[in-house]
C-alpha cells in the first residue's frame, strides 16, 4: 500500500511528488507514456510569468506571482537552465496602451514586483529589431524562460533520489475506491494508495471521471509552435507578448535557455487529446501574427515545428482541491497557463492538503534536495574540459556536434534516476537533436549509445513512446525475392 | 519502326541520345546524340541486353560494422538483379577482408565475380 | 599547444586530397582530423559505383575511391587523428579539439584547410505541417542505418527530393526488399543526375512526380500514409490533386547545406546562395591562410570535382606556407548573371593564377540547347555551347590566365543565353 499515487509525470506531478518526497511518505508515480515530461510539459511556451494577467482573486492569480519567486532556488537545486530575462508586452495604439494600463494596476494588486510601463523610446532601447509602430509597452522584469521538460525530468529525478518510485507506461484503466485509499488498475499493474493526486493533464476529467461524476471538463486547446536555429540570432533579449485579448496572451517571440526563438503559440480549441499534429493553417497563423511583432523574423532558419495542449478546464481557472466526494483523492486539473509559472507554489499548496488530509507530515532527515551536477561540457573552461576528459574520457567525444554534446553527457542522462531510454528521452535531457542537423548525425550514434548502455538491439531502441521503432529490422535477413523478373524494368526492345 | 529516347549512364554527362532500329547498319540500331563510342555501345546494349553492377552489401563479422560493402566485378543481366541479391543477402564474411577480395565467385554461373569494395580490420 | 605547418579539418574526400597534395608541395608537419572512425568521409556509406570516372577513368564505389586517397595518404606518413572533433578556430589559425585519447588539445597551424562537407536539410528546414510520427528520416541518415549498420528503415517508403542520395535510396531500398512508392520532387526538375535517374528509379519502375509535394504526414507512432498534391509554378499545391501513398517510411532528399559553424567561429565571410566560405583563386577564405574546399564550399555532384578543388587548395596552403601566395589589392570579382546562381570561386587575384582559372557553377533553370557566355566587363570572351544544363549538373568552364595580363579586368561574369536570343 502506498500512501501517495500521483497520476501523470508531467511538471505539475512530479513537482509535487518532489515537494513530498521531504516526507516520510510511500509515493509512486504513474505515468502513462515512456517517459517523464511527455505532454504538455514538453510542448509549451517555457515562459516564467511575471504574473499580472490573472484575475485577483483566483487561483492563478494566487500561485502565479508567488510560483514566479521560486524558480531560482529550485533550478539552482536542480541544476535546471532558467534565466530571468523579462518580458514586455506591447501596444501599437491608445485603445492598447489602456489595456497595458490596466494589466499593470492588475499586476500590482496581485503583488508583481518591479513593473514599469514604458515608451517608445525605452522599447525601442530594450528591443532594437522590434517595429516601430510600437507605442509602448509593459515590462516585467520577473518574467524568465526555462526549460520546462528538464525541469520535470530533474524534479523526476530528485524525487526518485528521495524514495519515490516512478512507473511508466503504465496507463491507468480504472480506480476502485477500497477501505482507506484506493485501488488503480493499470495496463500492466494494480496500485493500492491512500491517496491519489491527479495530475493527469489534458486527461484529468478522464480520471476524475473513475471515482466521481467530474464538475469540470478538460478541453484540448492546441497551440503550434516554431523554433528557430541559434544562428537565427538573438532577435528579441525579451519575452515579447503582444496585447492580451479574449482569446489570450497572442503569439509570443522568446529567446529559449538554449539560445534558440521560440515563436508560438496560435489557440485551438480541439476534441483529440492527442491532436498535437502541426497544421499549415495554425502555423500560418503563428508566423503572420509574430510578424506584427517583428516583421524580419527569419523563418528560414526554422529548425523544427511542433504543438503542445493546454489543459484547458472548463471553470476558467486552476482546480487544486480534495474530492468533495472522493475522501483522499486530490485533483490539480486545469493548470494550463500559468502552470508552469505556478507549479512551484502549487505543489507547496498539495503539500498542505495533505498535510490537513493526513494530520501532518513528519519530515526526512536525509531529503536531499539538491541533484548530481550535471555536466554540461560546451560551458566548460578549457581547464575543465582538459580535467573531465582525464577522469572520463566519454567526454572527450562530441556525438552532437550542432549543440557540442560528449558522450559521457548522453550516458550520465541514461544512467540517472528517471533516466532516458529513448532517442526523445536523450534529447530532453541533454539536446542531442535539437539543433540545426535535428539529428540527422548524431542519431544513430545515440541509438548506439542507449542500446549499449540499456543492454539492447539497436532495433529495440525507440524514438519516443513505446512502439516507435525507428528501425524495422535487419537488411538482408526478411527478404526473398520471389517474382523477380516483375521488379526490373525490362529491356526496352522487348 | 521503334525510335527511343534514351540517356546515356556510362558517365555523369548524361548526354540524351536516340536510337532508331535500323537493320541496314551493323549494330542492328542507329544511335545519334551520343558523344563517344562508349555511348552508343550502351545504347545498343540497353535495347537488347541490358546490365548493371550491382552495388550492395554483405554481413560481415568481427569488423567495426555490420555490413562490408560489395559490388559484382562486371554488369550483370537486368533480369538476374534479384537472383544475384537472393544469393549475396545469404553470405556471412568474417573479417579481415581486403578490397578487391572474392567474396561470391561466377554468381549465378554468370562468371561474373562479388568482390568486397572496402578493407575492413579484424577488430 | 600543439604546432602544426597544416591542419586539414575533414577526413573525407576534400580534406584527403588536400592533405596529399599539400605534401606533395612541400608542406611537411600536417595533420588530418575527422570525428568519425574511419577517413574517407560520407564515402564509406555511399557504396554505391559512379566515381572516379574523372579522375581514375573507371568507375568506382564510394569505399574504393576513397580508399585509393587513405591508402595514399598512409603511404606518405600524414598524420591523422580519428574520433575525434574540432570545437573551435579562431583568426589566428588556433584549434581548439578534444578527443578520448589526447584530451583537450590546443594546436597553432601555420595553414587551416576546411574539408567539413556539408549536411542534410532536414524536415524542419522544409516545415512540413501534421503530426510527427517516426519513419521521417533523411535519406543520408538512412544510408548510413542500411549500408553500414545494417538496418532497414522501413518497408514501403515515399521519397520526398529528387536529389542524388533520394535517387540512390530508392535502389538500395528496392534491392534490400522495401517497395519504394514514388519519389516526389517539387520542382519541375530533378536535382539529381540524369544517370541516377534511369538506373535508379526507371530501372525499378519507380515513378518520378515532378511538379508535386508532400502536403501531410499522418499515422500515430508511424508514417502511415502521405498525401503528395502537384504544385502550380509558384511551388503552391494545386487542390483536388491530393493523392495518399500508404507507407511507413518518408525518406527527404531536399538538399544539402555546407557546414560552416566552425568558418562562422573563425570569422569567415560566407556566401548567400552556397552557405560556403567565399573563396578565391587559391580557395583561400577571408581569414588569411585558412582555405577551405569540398562540400563546405559549395555542394558538389561528382566527387571528382571534389577532388580537384581540395587539390588546389592544399597545393595552396602550401605554397602560403612557401610565402609564394601573394596578397593583392588587384581582385576581380565573378559575377554570376542570367540564368547562372552562382559562381566558385567568388574573386580571383590573377598574380596567383597559373595557366588557368577553373570558374564553378551551376545554372538556376533546366536549358536545352543554350550557351554559357563569359563576358570580361562586359566584353564576350568565351561562349560554349550546351545543349543541356541542369542546376543538378555542376558546370565547369576555364578561362585562360593569359587574360588577366592583358589588360586590366575589374569583373568576371557569366550568363546562360538560350539560342535564339
Amino acid at each position: 500500500m502506498y500512501d501517495v499515487a500521483i497520476i501523470g509525470a508531467g511538471v505539475i506531478g512530479t513537482f509535487i511528488a518532489r515537494e513530498l518526497s521531504r516526507y516520510k511518505l510511500k509515493m509512486v508515480i504513474i505515468e502513462k507514456d515512456n517517459d517523464v515530461s511527455n505532454g504538455t510539459t514538453k510542448a509549451n511556451s517555457a515562459i516564467i510569468h511575471a504574473g499580472y494577467d490573472a484575475k485577483v482573486g483566483t487561483n492563478k492569480g494566487k500561485f502565479n506571482v508567488v510560483g514566479n519567486t521560486m524558480f531560482d532556488q529550485v533550478c539552482e537545486a536542480l541544476d535546471v537552465p532558467f534565466k530571468r530575462i523579462g518580458s514586455l508586452v506591447i501596444a501599437f495604439d491608445e485603445e492598447e496602451m489602456k489595456t497595458i494600463h490596466s494589466l499593470y494596476e492588475n499586476g500590482l494588486k496581485l503583488g508583481v514586483p518591479n513593473m514599469e510601463v514604458i515608451d517608445s523610446t525605452k522599447v525601442k532601447e530594450m528591443e532594437p529589431t522590434l517595429n516601430a509602430a510600437i507605442v509602448g509597452a509593459l515590462y516585467a522584469p520577473t518574467a524568465g524562460i526555462i526549460s520546462p521538460y528538464e525541469l520535470a525530468i530533474s524534479l523526476a529525478e530528485n524525487a526518485i533520489d528521495n524514495g519515490a518510485e516512478l512507473l511508466l507506461n503504465n496507463k491507468v484503466d480504472c480506480i476502485d475506491k477500497v477501505y482507506k485509499g484506493y485501488k488503480i488498475h493499470t495496463n500492466e499493474n494494480v496500485i493500492d494508495s491512500r491517496f491519489v493526486i491527479n495530475c493527469a493533464g489534458v486527461y484529468a476529467d478522464d480520471i476524475y471521471a473513475m471515482v466521481d461524476t467530474p464538475d469540470f471538463k478538460i478541453i484540448p486547446r492546441r497551440g503550434q509552435y516554431y523554433v528557430l536555429d541559434k544562428s537565427a540570432g538573438e532577435i528579441v533579449n525579451k519575452v515579447i507578448f503582444q496585447c492580451p485579448t479574449k482569446l489570450g496572451k497572442g503569439v509570443l517571440v522568446s529567446p529559449t535557455v538554449h539560445e534558440n526563438v521560440i515563436i508560438g503559440p496560435n489557440a485551438e480549441n480541439l476534441k483529440d487529446k492527442e491532436a498535437i499534429e502541426t497544421t499549415e493553417d495554425g502555423l500560418g497563423f503563428v508566423k503572420e501574427s509574430a510578424q506584427k511583432i517583428y516583421e524580419d523574423i527569419p523563418f528560414n532558419k526554422n529548425i523544427t515545428t511542433f504543438a503542445g495542449l493546454r489543459a484547458e478546464p472548463s471553470t476558467g481557472d486552476f482546480i487544486i482541491e480534495e474530492s468533495k466526494k472522493a475522501k483522499g483523492f486530490i485533483n490539480v486539473a486545469g493548470i494550463k497557463s500559468p502552470g508552469l509559472s505556478s507549479s512551484p507554489a502549487i505543489a507547496d499548496y498539495v503539500v498542505e492538503i495533505v498535510k490537513d488530509i493526513n494530520g501532518g507530515l513528519e519530515e526526512k532527515k536525509d531529503f536531499n534536495p539538491k541533484i548530481r551536477k550535471k555536466i554540461r561540457f560546451a560551458d566548460l573552461s578549457d581547464q575543465e574540459k582538459t580535467e573531465i576528459i582525464k577522469k572520463d574520457s566519454r567526454y572527450g567525444r562530441i556525438i552532437c556536434r550542432c549543440e557540442t554534446i560528449s558522450e559521457g553527457e548522453i550516458v550520465d542522462a541514461i544512467n540517472r534516476n528517471a533516466g532516458a531510454t529513448t532517442v526523445d528521452g536523450v534529447k530532453k535531457r541533454v539536446r542531442p537533436g535539437t539543433g540545426r542537423c535535428q539529428g540527422g548525425f548524431c542519431g544513430p550514434r545515440v541509438m548506439e549509445i542507449l542500446a549499449r548502455e540499456l543492454g539492447r538491439d539497436m532495433k529495440d531502441i525507440v524514438k519516443d513512446h513505446k512502439d516507435s521503432y525507428i528501425l524495422t529490422g535487419y537488411t538482408k535477413e526478411e527478404t526473398e525475392f520471389e517474382k523477380v523478373k516483375d521488379l526490373v524494368a525490362p529491356a526496352i526492345d522487348k | 519502326m521503334d525510335t527511343r529516347e534514351l540517356v546515356c549512364i556510362i558517365c555523369p554527362i548524361g548526354c540524351r541520345m536516340t536510337v532508331v532500329k535500323d537493320d541496314y547498319v551493323s549494330l542492328g540500331y542507329k544511335v545519334t546524340g551520343n558523344t563517344c563510342n562508349r555511348g552508343e555501345a550502351y545504347a545498343v546494349k540497353e535495347m537488347t541486353n541490358p546490365t548493371r553492377v550491382i552495388p550492395t552489401t554483405v554481413k560481415i563479422k568481427n569488423a567495426q560494422l555490420n555490413r562490408l560493402p560489395v559490388k559484382t566485378n562486371a554488369p550483370v543481366p537486368k533480369g538476374l538483379i534479384f537472383e544475384c541479391m537472393n544469393i549475396i543477402n545469404k553470405v556471412e564474411v568474417e573479417a579481415p577482408v581486403r578490397l578487391g577480395d572474392i567474396i561470391i565467385e561466377n554468381i549465378l554461373g554468370t562468371g561474373i565475380d562479388v568482390v568486397a569494395t572496402k578493407t575492413m580490420e579484424k577488430i | 599547444m600543439l604546432n602544426y605547418d597544416i591542419v586539414v579539418v575533414g577526413g573525407g574526400p576534400a580534406g584527403l586530397a588536400a592533405a596529399i597534395e599539400a605534401k606533395k608541395n612541400g608542406a611537411d608537419h600536417i595533420v588530418v582530423i575527422d570525428r568519425e572512425y574511419e577517413l574517407g568521409g560520407i564515402l564509406q556509406q555511399c557504396i554505391h559505383n559512379g566515381f572516379g570516372l574523372h579522375i581514375f577513368k573507371e568507375e568506382l564505389t564510394g569505399p574504393e575511391y576513397a580508399e585509393r586517397f587513405i591508402d595514399e595518404l598512409k603511404e606518405m606518413n600524414i598524420e591523422y587523428k580519428l574520433d575525434t572533433m574540432v570545437l573551435h578556430i579562431n583568426k589566428d589559425k588556433q584549434l581548439s579539439v578534444i578527443n578520448t585519447v589526447d584530451g583537450f588539445l590546443k594546436i597553432q597551424a601555420k595553414a587551416i584547410i576546411l574539408a567539413m562537407g556539408c549536411r542534410e536539410r532536414t524536415r524542419g528546414a522544409i516545415a512540413i505541417p501534421g503530426s510527427r510520427p517516426v519513419g521521417v528520416m533523411t535519406a543520408g541518415t538512412a544510408q548510413r542505418f542500411i549500408n553500414m549498420e545494417g538496418y532497414m528503415v522501413g518497408k514501403k517508403v515515399v521519397i520526398l527530393g529528387s536529389g542524388d542520395i533520394g535517387l540512390i535510396m530508392a535502389r538500395r531500398l528496392t534491392l534490400e526488399g522495401a517497395k519504394v512508392m514514388a519519389v516526389a520532387e517539387l520542382m519541375p526538375f530533378s536535382s539529381g543526375l540524369t544517370r541516377n535517374i534511369v538506373q535508379c528509379l526507371e530501372d525499378y519502375n519507380i515513378p518520378l512526380l515532378l511538379s508535386h509535394t508532400v502536403i501531410d504526414i499522418k499515422g500515430k507512432e508511424r508514417v502511415e500514409s502521405v498525401v503528395i498534391s502537384k504544385v502550380d509554378e509558384n511551388r503552391k499545391p494545386i487542390p483536388g490533386t491530393e493523392i495518399e501513398y500508404e507507407c511507413d517510411t518518408l525518406l527527404l532528399s531536399v538538399g544539402l547545406i555546407p557546414e560552416n559553424e566552425l568558418s562562422k567561429s573563425a570569422g569567415i565571410k560566407l556566401a548567400q546562395v552556397t552557405g560556403g566560405p567565399i573563396v578565391n583563386e587559391s580557395m583561400e577564405t577571408t581569414v588569411e591562410g585558412i582555405f577551405a574546399c569540398g562540400n563546405v564550399v559549395h555542394v558538389h555532384d561528382l566527387v571528382d570535382w571534389v577532388t580537384e578543388e581540395s587539390k588546389k587548395a592544399g597545393k595552396n596552403a602550401a605554397r602560403f606556407i612557401k610565402k609564394e601566395i601573394k596578397p593583392s589589392k588587384e581582385i576581380v570579382k565573378t559575377i554570376p548573371g542570367e540564368g547562372i546562381s552562382y559562381i566558385v570561386p567568388h574573386i580571383i587575384r590573377s598574380v596567383n593564377l597559373e595557366e588557368t582559372v577553373d570558374l564553378f557553377m551551376r545554372v538556376k533553370n533546366v536549358y536545352k540547347n543554350a550557351k554559357l557566355v563569359v563576358k570580361a566587363d562586359e566584353e564576350i570572351i568565351k561562349e560554349i555551347k550546351k545543349n543541356y544544363m541542369a542546376p543538378g549538373e555542376m558546370e565547369q568552364l576555364k578561362i585562360p590566365s593569359s587574360l588577366f595580363k592583358e589588360k586590366q579586368i575589374s569583373e568576371i561574369s557569366v550568363v546562360v543565353i538560350k539560342d535564339g536570343e
